[in-house]
């Protein structure tokens, strides 16, 4: 009895090895994405279409996670979605597979905004997929004066309402354009004047935020702060009193970007999901649930009145044509460093 | 020997898990890679490590925790005293609702302080109803020290409480009946026998207080830079893994030498009194 158990027992082993094996002929695409930043009924849509191919995303926070896990060997993803200076890097460190674009031809909605992409000057391996501008989110309520140069956020009549953003680079970016230099400077005399800059502003800065920023702002007790786009939209949806500018001095443009990894093994499948994710219908939902600002050009018409009209959701041309990407600064980020810890140590 | 056998899962686990990258830290921490490919020994990092600026962060972070230790002990000694007079029931309740806070998770507990203190907020509302004008409590040190006590005080209270309830009767009624008055009980007795669950409760609260970050930028602003915001840009942004590694290694030594201390005390206390 005891050996027809286990013989019995061993089949039944052996048929579900079987059955996963032929399970396996489905193709598992590995992203690699940043929190609720796209909306998971496209995946489930996209399987529905591509019946032989499964996505499985997985989110990070941070550019620098996003690297570690990329360029950590044997890594099991096959698409990224990083900011423009990491697609600077893992080009450099040529981590990238060249797309074939016969499998995209719905890149022809992005390529507008592809042009001048300093990170991927050719276009040959990223898809744009987000793209946003850093400025000035203020309080009609609280501000009187025009909003339109990074100065306001030195005039002491705000004391204490003004918040500035705490990253190394994003509040030196803003120094720097502020003072006319450009905002990837290496430039150490530059850079010492812009940390004065910043340490003179320090006493009357109410705080340094990330995104906390934009409850702050909705709450109404903040006049002035620096953000991104993406979050100044959902901000401006919430408080009607506040606006988003992006000051005349020129700022920081960035563009969140669609790559394969070389590693992949998946490169066709992983091309005909970036392709699905450039239909202008799909990308104007995607970029309503996600609430940033899509590069495609023929998705706009989609995208519902309620963004449209928010003045932190479109981006006017001259707007950026004075803004500029960020380069990856590599060891130079020391510099920038030495900056910021003088700033975050001064009493 | 079989005894031995079942401990072995943990010890592979510790091998793998502490022991592995200690190592590796200190590896990290001392040894640099020449332009000829050799490796050597270097002091470099911990110099580095070292530079005013780092020590800075470094004090600040060991002074806010000193100061959120003092105060949790403050409050959680005569607490745990009170509770351990209660009767059973009335105390169990009291436990319960000291713990009920902490099941809910720490951020959210720390995003409501931020509502309270707001400008806007329940307080300042309160304050206004009195004609007071509207206080910055927000992004002070003030907000970032009290959000520390509200966060780490049932680290103190619980071990110190827990030793308070396993005190033996007898000894106070024997020390009562021996002539000492209430004060040279609370002293003599009943304070040397509470040292144990004392040490604890600090260790607990000091350490994780000293590596903390997310409350101070939560409630502080992020106007100082932590030592735990130093730790991430140097791995994070900078990538100096070996910069990195010098500075954890010098927050190791000065844990390493803070529970040296409190140990010796330990001992101490459970040998004669304290003081």
């Amino acid at each position: 009895m005891k050996r027809i158990f286990s013989l019995l027992l061993a089949l039944l082993l052996v048929a579900a090895l079987l059955c996963s094996c032929s399970g396996g002929a489905k193709t598992t695409l590995y992203l690699l994405n940043w929190g609720e930043y796209l909306d998971p009924d496209l995946i489930t849509e996209f399987e529905d279409q591509n019946p032989d191919i499964k996505v499985k995303m997985t989110t990070t926070t941070t550019n620098e996670e996003m690297y570690t896990v990329c360029a950590t060997e044997g890594t099991k993803i096959d698409i990224v979605i990083p900011s423009d200076y990491l697609v600077e890097r893992f080009i450099a460190e040529d981590l990238l597979a060249e797309l074939d674009f016969s499998n995209i031809p719905n890149f022809k909605y992005v390529e507008k905004a592809a042009q001048n992409r300093t990170f991927d000057p050719e276009n040959k391996y990223s898809v744009p997929y987000f793209i946003g501008t850093v400025g000035i989110v203020y309080n009609t309520k609280l501000v009187d004066d025009p909003v339109d140069s990074w100065e306001i956020l030195w005039n002491e009549k705000y004391s204490k309402k003004i918040m500035m953003y705490d990253s190394i680079r994003d509040s030196i970016m803003v120094t720097l354009a502020y003072l006319g230099y450009d905002i990837n400077s290496v430039n150490p005399d530059e850079l010492a004047e812009a940390g004065e800059l910043l340490l003179k502003q320090k006493p009357f800065v109410r705080g340094y935020g990330a995104d906390n920023i934009k409850e702050d702002m909705v709450g109404g007790s903040v006049a002035l702060a620096v953000d991104y786009s993406g979050s100044a939209v959902q901000a401006i949806m919430e408080n009607e009193d506040l606006a988003y500018v992006v000051p005349k001095e020129g700022s920081n443009v960035w563009m969140d970007n669609f790559v394969v990894l070389k590693s992949s093994a998946n490169k066709e499948a992983a091309e005909r999901f970036i392709n699905f994710m450039c239909d202008p219908q799909v990308a104007a939902r995607n970029s309503e649930f996600v609430g940033y600002t899509t590069p495609n050009e023929a998705a706009l018409e989609y995208v519902d009145e309620e963004f449209t009209s928010n003045s932190a959701y479109t981006i006017p041309d001259d707007v950026l044509e004075r803004c500029k990407y960020f380069k990856d600064l590599g060891d130079n980020m020391q510099l920038y460093n030495d900056v910021w810890m003088k700033i975050k140590t001064s009493a | 020997m079989k005894k031995k056998f079942f401990a072995l899962p943990y010890l592979v686990w510790m091998v793998l898990f502490t022991v592995v990258p200690l190592i590796l830290i200190f590896v990290y921490a001392v040894f640099t890679t020449t332009d000829t490919g050799e490796i050597i020994f270097t002091t470099q990092y911990l110099k580095q490590a070292l530079s005013p600026e780092n020590l800075s962060v470094l004090w600040r972070s060991l002074e806010y925790a000193v100061i959120t230790t003092v105060i949790c002990l403050i409050l959680a000694y005569p607490a745990a005293l009170i509770l351990s007079r209660l009767k059973s029931k009335v105390g169990a309740i009291v436990n319960l609702l000291f713990v009920i806070p902490m099941w809910m998770n720490f951020l959210l507990r720390t995003y409501a302080w931020r509502a309270l203190l707001d400008s806007n907020g329940p307080i300042n509302q309160f304050l206004g109803w009195f004609g007071l004008p509207p206080q910055e409590l927000l992004n002070t040190e003030g907000a970032v020290i009290m959000g520390l006590v509200y966060n780490f005080l049932p680290f103190m209270l619980l071990p110190i409480s827990s030793v308070f309830s396993k005190i033996d009767q007898s000894y106070i009624q024997a020390a009562e009946d021996l002539g000492a008055n209430k004060w040279q009980v609370l002293r003599k007795v009943i304070f040397p026998l509470t040292v144990p669950g004392v040490i604890t409760g600090i260790t607990m609260v000091f350490m994780p207080v000293v590596t903390t970050f997310v409350i101070s930028r939560l409630l502080g602003g992020s106007y100082y830079m932590m030592f735990g915001d130093l730790l991430e840009n140097q791995f994070m942004l900078l990538k100096d893994w070996n910069t990195g590694s010098a500075l954890a290694i010098i927050m190791m030594v000065l844990m390493v030498l803070s529970m040296a201390i409190m140990r010796k005390y330990d001992k101490e206390g459970e040998s004669k009194t304290l003081w």
